[in-house]
């Protein structure tokens, strides 16, 4: 939190060689990445990522397109994997555990992590089913009345429960854009995760959509972490607690979200909340 | 990986050996059989010989009458199938309005599904006669009628493998030629096809190939007599007839009659397992040019 | 006053050329819809000549008679059940074994070597001619296993025929399925099989089955094979379990062409009329799937 580096813009050489950490060092922490490069193949999509994700809030990852922030997402809950020719250098620590240490079982870290995508993606089946699915695989199902109990409380935790508790057995996919990624919330929140992802959640959606869906997430931080990626600023200032900006696969700043949309320590920063760029 | 993953990986994985294990079938059955054979038989005689006799008392075994009458019955075939079919896949392709399209295509996938068995009573009781009708000398049995009937079966086959390979020629190409006020002939011709040239030729050849490999239709219309001839008008013997045909019989296993199918098979089983090949290649070079 | 001259000579040579390499265009176009009109007029001849001699032949005791020396009281009956029965068969053992494969090489194996090396073989196979599949079955199947001449060997060197077919298949139809489905289902904490098992294979289902009747509509009309490994041309029974000899449909045609008389025609052309009708239905049902599957995953 350095006022002075405000007089001269930072090259990003300058950035790679500073010493700590670009951000917040103190504190509880939930998720942490150290000194983490991400490869696709021969390409280096991330370079030193290195920052501390605290408890209960809601932090919002913000750059212009292609810088990272949705690799770093993936990341967070080893879905990258599923892509051929991916590689991680450097640790990220979920618990202070490194879920990138070879025996780690993947399976059990996503039930943990869970992850909205960008596009909603409800299965093929009815509302009840998708939410039963999570738990089924997981063990979690029990018997009829204790698994109908579940997915119920998974819908009113994602402000649902009321508009589709009539049409259980209706296909997810008659519902509407919004109303599916509410759905795919309720999915995710089924299997209860402590940390939820959730990758440029709104974008698809119209504004009354959006705004139900970022009132959502406030309500939620209360019980899990949360980490957002988002490519609307104004939402990142709306919804979130901790902003952190990347720009071309590196972790520029990493602040507080009312001090980075006011007073950014880095130029780079400023010019990408201002609207100079991206 | 929980164990019963790794178990199901496993299972999943000898399912897709089993194709491995088919062709290393096909080879060793065929290869055991053709060895024992060739140990009574001289490659030579085999090869070359001129008589085709293995059933008589006096047999000979040499080959080049079956491998004459697939030739010959293959060769008709191809010369109704590739102008007719490349002809129809550049309309398909390059001129036909969509309602046309959707009706002939259609036509020519139901055209490609009739049974064998079907095409040969066509060939043996509509087409022979009506082509003895003006040919003169026409047998009853012939390489003529199911020759033309042959080509009649593999023209959809040439139809869209030609049409994919031409489909797979850039917009730009075309529009690049019309854009100097070419005609949709010219366009098609000149720089369409010749494109699309190794794609075409490697349906030809995989055309070739289904031509020779085929059974029912000769068995029923083309006749069982080895014969070393170009001539069409008389009854001759195919390869994969020679194989039907001692088939049907009671031929003892273990017998030199017995082997004969299989070395007959092996003769087959490699020019249509090379001819797939080169097609195979060529496609693969096709789809690096424009992929 | 040169120039204007030699534009106008130029003018006049160019239109001459476009009038005539229209010419040209059209000769091609007529000459293309000729073919068609060949290829559509076949068509028609085969099914016309086929309806015209043997329809007269067709009726429910052609249908349930058993083959017999006097063509007017043979019947089909022995030759239509050993068909259905092979192709149910046939339709076992393929499918689990296809859709198993088109997994692996579609889920699992994509990028290795040996699954490269499988997807050759595969496409090679596809093209291979079916007699040899029946020296095959003769070779392995029959003699080696010691399956004789029995329906299940029948079935097997069938399913080994149509194999490759139904792994094609089976993978587009796999592939088909959206990547965002199987993220979803990851992101949940579920394996690689349980999302196959629960999500992939159910969304490919009617893909499967489409491409899986296809190829049996193809094996039902195959002969070669199943005369080489000793279908018996001459069964007065039906057959009555995976062991015991058995005939087919195409095999019976066949041996009624070969006859010369008149009236074993006519029952080899009533024959065809019912297998044409029974390739009818079961590419009706493919078709009627397909576009169930259109119309459901359109989402």
């Amino acid at each position: 939190m350095t006022t002075a580096a405000r007089t001269v813009p930072p090259s990003l050489a300058d950035l790679a060689s500073r010493r700590e950490p670009p951000g917040i060092t103190t504190g509880p922490c939930k998720i942490e990445a150290d000194h983490m490069d991400f490869f696709y193949g021969d390409k280096r999509a991330l370079q030193e990522i290195t920052l501390k994700i605290r408890p209960n809030v809601v932090t919002a990852f913000i750059g212009p397109s292609g810088c990272g922030k949705s690799t770093f997402l993936r990341t967070l809950n080893r879905m990258n994997d599923i892509i051929p020719g991916t590689r991680v250098a450097g640790k990220v620590l979920i618990d202070n555990a490194n879920i990138y240490a070879p025996g780690v079982d993947v399976v059990a870290l996503r039930r943990q992590v869970g992850m909205v995508f960008q596009k909603s993606n409800p299965f093929p089946k009815s509302i009840f089913e998708n939410i039963a699915y999570g738990l089924r695989i997981n063990g979690m199902a029990g018997n009829k009345s204790e698994l109908a109990g579940r997915v119920e409380e998974s819908l009113k935790q994602a402000a649902l429960w009321e508009e589709v508790k009539d049409r259980l057995q209706d296909s997810a996919q008659a519902l509407s854009g919004g109303q599916q990624q509410r759905l795919c919330i309720a999915r995710a929140l089924a299997v209860r995760p402590d940390i939820l992802l959730m990758d440029e959640p709104a974008s698809a959606l119209d504004p009354i959509a959006t705004q139900r869906i970022e009132e959502l997430v406030y309500d939620l931080k209360r019980s899990y972490t949360i980490v957002i990626v988002t490519h609307n600023m104004q939402q990142a200032a709306r919804v979130s607690d901790y902003t952190a900006f990347f720009w071309l696969g590196r972790l520029v700043e990493y602040d507080r979200t009312d001090r980075i949309f006011t007073a950014p320590a880095e130029k780079l920063t400023e010019d990408y909340v201002t609207g100079r760029f991206g | 990986m929980k164990p019963f993953e790794r178990v199901i990986e496993w299972v999943l994985f000898l399912c897709a050996l089993l194709s491995i294990g088919t062709t290393a079938g096909i080879i060793i059955v065929l290869a055991v059989e053709t060895i024992n054979f060739l140990r009574e038989v001289p490659l030579a005689d085999f090869l070359f010989g001129v008589e085709w006799t293995p059933l008589f008392a006096t047999p000979r075994f040499g080959v080049l009458p079956l491998v004459s009458g697939t030739i010959l019955v293959s060769a008709i075939a191809m010369a109704v199938a590739l102008p007719m079919g490349l002809l129809s896949a550049i309309y398909l392709s390059e001129y036909a309005p969509l309602t046309v399209r959707r009706v002939i295509k259609p036509i020519l996938e139901i055209l490609a599904g009739v049974p064998t068995v079907v095409y040969g009573y066509f060939a043996l009781l509509f087409v022979t006669p009506i082509l003895q009708s003006f040919i003169p000398g026409l047998a009853g049995f012939n390489a003529l009628g199911p020759g033309i009937v042959m080509g009649i079966m593999i023209l959809p086959l040439v139809s869209s493998l030609s049409e994919d390979a031409m489909r797979g020629v850039p917009r730009g190409l075309r529009e690049g030629s019309y854009a100097l006020g070419a005609t949709k002939m010219q366009t098609s011709l000149r720089v369409v096809v010749p494109a699309a040239f190794s794609g075409i030729t490697a349906a030809f050849i995989l055309a070739v190939s289904r031509a020779i490999g085929e059974t029912m239709i000769v068995a029923i219309a083309a006749g069982q007599q080895p014969r070393l001839t170009w001539n069409p008008k008389v009854p001759i013997e195919t390869m994969t007839t020679y194989i039907v045909q001692v088939s049907m019989g009671d031929t003892p296993q273990g017998t030199l009659e017995y082997r004969t199918i299989f070395a007959v098979g092996m003769l087959l089983f490699l020019g249509t397992f090379g001819l797939n090949l080169v097609s195979a290649w060529l496609r693969e070079r096709y789809r690096e040019e424009y992929a | 006053m040169s120039e204007s001259a030699t534009v106008a000579l130029a003018d006049q040579a160019a239109a001459r050329g476009i009038r005539r390499r229209r010419a040209v265009d059209i000769v091609f176009q007529a000459l293309a819809l000729l073919v068609l009109v060949v290829t559509l007029g076949a068509l028609a001849a085969l099914i016309a000549d086929v309806w015209s001699d043997g329809f007269s032949r067709l009726s429910w005791d052609f249908v349930t008679s058993f083959p017999s020396r006097r063509a007017s009281q043979a019947g089909i009956w022995h030759a239509l059940t050993g068909s259905v029965f092979v192709i149910l068969l046939t339709a076992l053992i393929a499918v689990p074994i296809g859709v198993a494969a088109a997994i692996y090489l579609e889920e699992y194996g994509s990028r290795s070597v040996t699954a490269r090396l499988i997807e050759i073989n595969i496409t090679n196979l596809a093209a291979v001619p079916s007699v040899i599949y029946g020296l095959l079955g003769l070779g392995l199947i029959v003699r080696m296993l010691g399956l004789g001449r029995s329906v299940l060997a029948g079935a097997a060197t069938l399913a080994l025929l149509v194999l490759p077919v139904v792994i094609l298949s089976t993978r587009e139809a796999l592939r088909a399925v959206p990547k965002s489905i199987r993220e979803g289902s990851y992101a949940l904490g579920a394996t690689k099989w349980q999302t196959i098992w629960h999500q992939v294979l159910p969304m490919a289902m009617p893909g499967i089955l489409t491409g899986l009747i296809l190829a049996l509509s193809r094996a039902i009309g195959e002969t070669a094979p199943l005369i080489t490994i000793g279908a018996v041309t001459f069964v007065t029974f039906v057959p009555d379990s995976i062991w015991s000899p058995f005939t087919v449909l195409p095999i019976q045609i066949f041996n009624w062409v070969s006859r010369p008389q008149v009236e074993f025609q006519t029952n080899a052309a009533a024959g065809i009329l019912v297998l044409l009708a029974l390739l009818l239905t079961m590419n009706a049902a493919a078709i009627w799937l397909r576009d169930r599957y259109k119309r459901k995953g359109a989402a």
